[in-house]
């Protein structure tokens, strides 16, 4: 099946622009990013701080099962309008990653459906190519420590 | 059956990554590989079967023997990272779209 997110991230470029249509009028989109028990919802993670106007802050967080923060993130608004745009930064707490700032764009297609365009631009290529690998990346990871599991008690 | 192979398809499965990761420093047997996994045999042997058929593996008779070893070229391609990315936010796109159309506004 094919994907509905199109990415677009060109060579040696410090930017991408991830686009995608919604099968919703753009409110319930904008909602899914301006409301923090949805955002919780569908991002998986838990939303320690949300001040969704210019200038306000926000604070994520991811645990493992365990407790232990596994994933932690912040970031400012810098511009917030209903239904049209926010302007905000990302930056991944602990990590080498820099900060990012993400540029999104909510538009109407008709009264059911409408499309996200988020650009995302990066403090460098190099950078940028680092995040794009990340999920390929924690794959590998974890089937490493699943090994290294299963090896151990094989011992 | 003979399904197109999809590279991504291959990798998305932990036994098959932990394979890649196995035989990316050196080349292997399949006894060798299948020895480091606590899976069926055959099932190890399927797991290859799939990465030699999406080419992320190639298989090298030496004597009697056949040694695995990655193919960097496809890896390359794969290395591209931007799939599983994307693969990444189509997910959690899913996800909110199902969110929002079950969603009832607070009144």
């Amino acid at each position: 099946m094919e994907l509905k997110t199109k990415i677009n991230a060109e060579d040696g470029k410090q930017e991408m622009v991830i686009t995608r249509e919604f099968n919703l009028p753009v409110d319930l989109l904008f909602k899914a990013f301006s409301e923090p028990e949805l955002i919780e919802q569908w991002m998986g993670t838990k939303v320690l701080r949300f001040e969704g106007k210019k200038h306000g802050s926000y604070q994520i967080e991811t645990r493992d099962p365990k407790g232990n923060v596994a994933f932690k993130a912040d970031g400012t608004f810098h511009e917030f309008k209903q239904n049209e745009k926010i302007t905000r930064t990302f930056e991944m707490a602990n990590t080498p990653f820099g900060v990012q700032l993400e540029i999104c764009k909510f538009e109407p297609i008709d009264d059911d459906t409408c499309k996200l365009n988020m650009h995302v631009i990066y403090e460098s290529v190099t950078q940028r190519d680092e995040v794009l690998k990340l999920p390929f990346a924690q794959g590998i990871n974890w089937a490493h420590s699943r090994l290294e599991e299963i090896m151990s008690k094989l011992k | 059956m003979n399904l197109r192979r999809d590279v991504f398809q291959a990798i998305a499965d932990p036994t098959r990554r932990a394979i890649l990761l196995l035989v990316a420093s050196q080349s292997l047997t399949a006894g060798a590989i299948a020895a480091n996994f606590d899976t069926a045999r055959p099932t190890v042997s399927k797991h290859l079967q799939i990465l030699t058929e999406c080419e992320l593996l190639e298989q090298q008779q030496t004597g009697r023997e056949i040694h695995y070893h990655i193919n960097a070229k496809k890896m390359k391609e794969v290395a591209d990272f931007i799939e599983p990315f994307r693969r990444m936010w189509d997910d959690r796109f899913n996800k909110l779209e199902d969110i929002m159309k079950n969603y009832k506004p607070k009144k």
